[in-house]
C-alpha cells in the first residue's frame, strides 16, 4: 500500500508537469480576454500540442492515454487554479464519447477535433418539463418529413445552451410504443431556425442554464444517431459519462474554510472549535470528505492496475452535495446574526457561505437528485429490484401524466 | 497510486474467511451468547494454532513478524464474524503495548505466550461511567504494589495479564502498570456485558504485586499511541460486522414479500440500504487510510485513526440498527442473528472509547495538522 506513481507514471507526470509549467497563459495574455475567451486560448493551446482530451484517439486530437494518465493530467492541471475550461465538459466528456460510440466516420472526423480543441462548443439536450429523473417519459415529438427531421416541444435545464455550436438531443419518434422503444437521438446546429434560447433565473440570482424551445426545427435525417427509436440506448451511453472525472480536486474546500472560520469565531467568549457540539460536526464532516477522497484513491489503484473501478465512486454526489448543504448552513449559524448578512466586504470569507448554501441545493438535483443516486446505488450496486413501474409495457400516449 | 491490499494480503483475506465460516458460524456465537462460558475459548485455541495471535510480534519473541496490514485483515474477518474471543484484547492491547512499552526482558516473558495463546491479555483503563484522564485516576502502582479498582475490563474475567493505567506522579501522570491476575491481591469480579459474547470484568487489586511498562510519567503518551493504533484495528472489526450486518439485511429484504413483492423493492428500504453503503465504503476507505498510517507509521496517525474509528463506528451502529429495523418484527427476536450485531456494534464502538471522545481526538489532530 503506498502513495507512489509507478516509474512509468512518474515519468507522465513529470512530461505534463514541465509542459504545464512553460504553457499555462500568463496573466498579461489573459487579460484583454473574456471568460469565452480565455477558455477558448486556452484549449488551443492545448489541442495545438497534443494535451486536450489526451485519452481519444490521436486522429481525433487525443494522444491515446490511458485512464490512470488522464487522471495525473487532471492533477496536475488543477494545480493552476482558475484555469478556464468548464465550458467544454458537456461537449468532450457526454456529446463525444456518444459521437464515438453511434456517430458515422465523417461525423467523428468533421467533429470531434474541434470538440477536442475548443472551437466547436456541445450542449446536452435531454431534460424536459415532463422528463427529469423520469427521463424517457420526454415529449418533444420528431417527424419524418422525406429526408429530414421535423421538431416540435421544450427541453429544460440546458447548461451553455445560449454559447453552444452544436447540440445532443433525444426526442419522441413514436407516442404509440412503450416509452423507451419511442425515443430517437439526433445531433444539431444550435443556429437552426426555429430555435429559441431562454435563461432561466435561478433561486440564487443567477442564471446557468436555460430553456430551449423548438418550433418547426428541420433535422436532416444524417444527424441521427443509432436507428429509429433506438434513442434510449444511445442516450445510455451519454448518460454513462456524467459521472465526475476521478481524481481532480474533490469537495475538499468548503471544509477547510469552515474549520478557519471555526477558529475564528467565539461561543461564550471561548473559539467555537473549542465547543464539543462543534467539534464533533467537524469530526463527522472530515470523515466523509476523507472517505471520499480514499475511496478516490482506492478507484485510481484499479485504474493503475489497468482495472475497471469497482462501483465505490457511485457514493461521490450523494454524499458531497447534501454534506456541502449543511456545513454552509452550520457555518452561518457560527456567525450568529452576522450568518444572515451576504457581503463581500463584511462576510467572512467574502460571503462563500452564503453563496454555497444558494447554490447547493441546485446541485442536490442536477445529474440525479439524492433520491435517484440512491436508487442507482440499490438497484446496481446492492442489485436490489426496481420499483413496479405503472408504464410498463403501455404505449406511451396511455400513460398517465396528471396534466389535466 | 497502490491503495489495496497485496495479493498475499488477499489470500490471507480468504482463508480467514474460510476458517472463520467452517468454525466460526453465528451458532458458535449464539452458543457463547446462550451458554455459561464468557468466550469460545475453543476457537480461541484454534485462532491461535493459525498463527493470528501471533502476527505482528517479532519472530526472536515467538511472532510471525508480519505487518499490520495483514493483522487489519484478520480484524476485518473477525469483525464479520462477530467472533466470541478475546482477540482485540489480548492482540491489539496487551500485546501491542507490550510492544510499545516493554523491556526486552518483559517482552521475552510475555510475547511467546501471547504469540501462541497460551495467555491472555487485557488492558485496564476505566474506572467507572466517565471518560478516564490522568487527573481522575484512582488506581495507584508504587513501590511494586497496585491498589485501586478497574471497571469494564475487556476480557478481564480469562486473562492472564493485564496492563493497567495507574496514576503516577510528574511526567504525563500516568504509568503503565503489569499486573498478573492470579497474583495475590488481585480480585476479579464479572460483570454482565451487552454481547454476553464478549465478557467484561472489575478488578480490584489490593497491594497486587505489579511492574511498571516503560517509564512511569510517560504512561498517558503510551496509552495514546496504543489506541491510536488499536483504533485502526478496531475500525476494521467494525467494518467487517457493518458489511455482514448490510449483508443479512438485503438478504432478508430480497426474500420477504409485503403488498405482493419483495419488500428490497421499496424505496424507503432501498434507501436505507444505500445509505449503509455509502457509510460502509466511507468507513472502509478511512480503514485503508487508518491502515496505511499504521503500517508506515505515518505522523498523521491520530488523524487517520480517529477518522477510521469514527467513521467505522457510525456505519457499523447504523447497519447494525437498521439491519433489525429491515427484518420487522423478527429481526426483534432472540431466534434472529441480527442481535449479534446490534450487541457487537455497540461493545465496540465504546471500548477503547466513544464515538465522542474520538471525535475530539480527531479535531485535536486537525488543529494540529492546521497549526503546523
Amino acid at each position: 500500500m503506498d502513495f507512489n506513481d509507478t516509474p512509468a507514471e512518474a515519468a507522465f507526470r513529470e512530461e505534463a508537469r514541465a509542459w504545464l509549467k512553460d504553457n499555462v497563459p500568463t496573466e498579461a495574455e489573459l487579460a484583454d480576454l473574456n471568460l469565452m475567451q480565455q477558455a477558448k486560448l486556452w484549449q488551443k493551446r492545448k489541442y495545438d500540442a497534443g494535451w486536450a482530451c489526451i485519452r481519444w484517439p490521436k486522429e481525433y486530437g487525443g494522444r491515446g492515454a490511458t485512464a490512470i494518465e488522464q487522471v495525473i493530467w487532471n492533477q496536475e492541471e488543477v494545480k493552476y487554479p482558475g484555469l478556464p475550461g468548464g465550458v467544454f465538459s458537456i461537449g468532450q466528456g457526454m456529446a463525444a464519447p456518444t459521437l464515438m460510440a453511434w456517430g458515422k466516420a465523417e461525423h467523428k472526423q468533421r467533429y470531434l477535433p474541434k470538440l477536442a480543441s475548443g472551437e466547436e462548443i456541445w450542449c446536452q439536450l435531454f431534460s424536459e418539463p415532463a422528463g427529469g429523473s423520469d427521463l424517457a417519459a420526454l415529449r418533444t415529438k420528431a417527424e419524418k418529413d422525406g429526408d429530414e427531421w421535423v421538431i416540435n416541444g421544450q427541453k429544460i435545464w440546458t447548461s451553455g445552451a445560449h454559447y453552444s455550436d452544436y447540440g445532443i438531443l433525444v426526442v419522441r419518434t413514436d407516442p404509440n410504443v412503450p416509452k423507451h422503444k419511442g425515443l430517437s437521438y439526433f445531433f444539431l446546429d444550435m443556429k437552426s431556425p426555429g430555435v429559441e434560447t431562454k435563461p432561466i433565473k435561478q433561486l440564487s440570482g443567477d442564471a446557468n442554464f436555460n430553456e430551449v424551445y423548438f418550433t418547426d426545427v428541420r433535422i436532416p435525417d444524417d444527424q441521427r444517431l443509432g436507428e429509429v427509436g433506438q434513442g434510449w440506448q444511445v442516450s445510455i451511453t451519454t448518460l454513462m459519462n456524467e459521472r465526475a472525472s476521478i481524481g481532480a480536486g474533490g469537495a475538499g474546500s468548503d471544509f477547510r474554510a469552515l474549520l478557519d472560520l471555526a477558529q475564528t469565531v467565539t461561543i461564550n467568549d471561548k473559539p467555537a472549535i473549542e465547543d464539543s457540539a462543534v467539534r464533533a460536526k467537524l469530526a463527522d464532516w472530515h470523515c466523509k470528505r476523507s472517505g471520499l477522497k480514499y475511496t478516490g484513491y482506492r478507484s485510481l489503484s484499479a485504474l493503475s492496475r489497468g482495472e475497471t473501478p469497482g462501483p465505490e465512486n457511485s457514493i461521490g454526489k450523494l454524499v458531497a452535495a447534501p454534506m456541502t448543504q449543511d456545513m454552509a448552513s452550520f457555518a452561518m449559524d457560527l456567525m450568529e446574526m452576522s450568518g444572515a448578512v451576504w457581503d463581500e466586504q463584511d462576510s467572512p470569507e467574502a460571503g462563500l457561505f452564503q453563496a454555497t448554501f444558494m447554490a447547493i441545493p441546485g446541485f442536490r438535483i442536477a445529474g440525479g437528485t439524492d433520491e435517484i443516486m440512491a436508487n442507482i446505488i440499490a438497484e446496481r450496486v446492492l442489485g436490489l429490484p426496481q420499483e413496479p413501474r405503472l408504464d410498463k409495457g403501455i404505449p406511451f400516449n396511455e400513460v398517465p401524466t396528471g396534466a389535466g | 497510486m497502490n491503495f489495496e491490499f497485496s495479493d498475499e494480503q488477499n489470500l490471507l483475506r480468504e482463508q480467514a474467511r474460510g476458517f472463520l465460516a467452517e468454525h466460526c458460524p453465528m451458532s458458535k456465537v449464539r452458543a457463547v451468547l446462550d451458554g455459561e462460558q464468557p468466550a469460545d475459548l475453543e476457537l480461541w485455541q484454534k485462532i491461535a494454532e493459525m498463527g493470528w495471535t501471533a502476527t505482528t510480534i517479532p519472530e526472536e519473541f515467538g511472532g510471525l513478524g508480519l505487518s499490520y496490514l495483514e493483522l487489519a485483515v484478520i480484524a476485518e474477518e473477525l469483525g464479520r464474524a462477530v467472533a466470541p474471543t478475546p482477540f482485540s484484547s489480548s492482540v491489539y492491547l496487551a500485546t501491542e503495548a507490550l510492544l510499545l512499552a516493554g523491556s526486552v526482558e518483559q517482552k521475552e516473558r510475555w510475547l511467546p505466550k501471547l504469540a501462541s495463546g497460551e495467555a491472555i491479555g487485557t488492558f485496564a483503563i476505566s474506572e467507572g461511567p466517565s471518560r478516564t484522564t490522568p487527573a481522575n485516576l484512582q488506581t495507584t502502582g508504587q513501590g511494586g504494589a497496585l491498589n485501586g479498582s478497574k471497571a469494564a475490563v475487556p476480557d478481564g474475567d480469562i486473562a492472564d495479564v493485564a496492563i493497567v493505567v495507574a496514576k503516577a506522579d510528574g511526567g504525563d501522570g500516568a504509568s503503565l502498570q503489569l499486573v498478573e491476575l492470579d497474583a495475590e491481591g488481585v480480585s476479579i469480579r464479572p460483570q454482565r456485558t451487552l454481547d454476553f459474547s464478549r465478557s467484561h470484568a472489575r478488578l480490584t487489586f489490593a497491594d497486587a504485586p505489579c511492574e511498571p511498562l516503560g517509564h512511569p510519567g510517560e504512561g498517558w503518551r503510551h496509552t495514546e499511541r496504543l489506541f491510536d493504533q488499536a483504533a485502526v484495528l478496531f475500525a476494521w472489526e467494525q467494518v467487517g460486522g457493518a458489511e455482514a450486518a448490510l449483508e443479512m439485511a438485503k438478504e432478508y429484504a430480497m426474500g420477504r414479500y409485503a403488498f405482493g413483492r419483495p419488500i428490497a423493492s421499496y424505496q424507503a428500504i432501498k434507501h436505507k440500504l444505500a445509505e449503509a453503503y455509502v457509510k460502509n465504503t466511507l468507513a472502509r476507505s478511512n480503514g485503508y487510510y487508518g491502515a496505511w498510517a499504521l503500517n508506515t507509521g505515518a505522523a498523521e496517525l491520530p488523524l487517520a485513526a480517529a477518522t477510521a474509528r469514527v467513521s467505522a463506528t457510525q456505519a457499523y451502529y447504523y447497519a447494525s440498527k437498521e439491519n433489525i429495523q429491515t427484518h420487522g418484527g423478527m429481526g426483534y427476536t432472540w431466534e434472529f442473528d441480527c442481535q449479534f450485531h446490534y450487541r457487537r456494534a455497540k461493545l465496540l464502538s465504546v471500548n477503547i472509547g466513544s464515538e465522542g471522545l474520538w471525535q475530539d481526538k480527531l479535531v485535536t489532530a486537525l488543529e494540529q495538522a492546521n497549526a503546523a
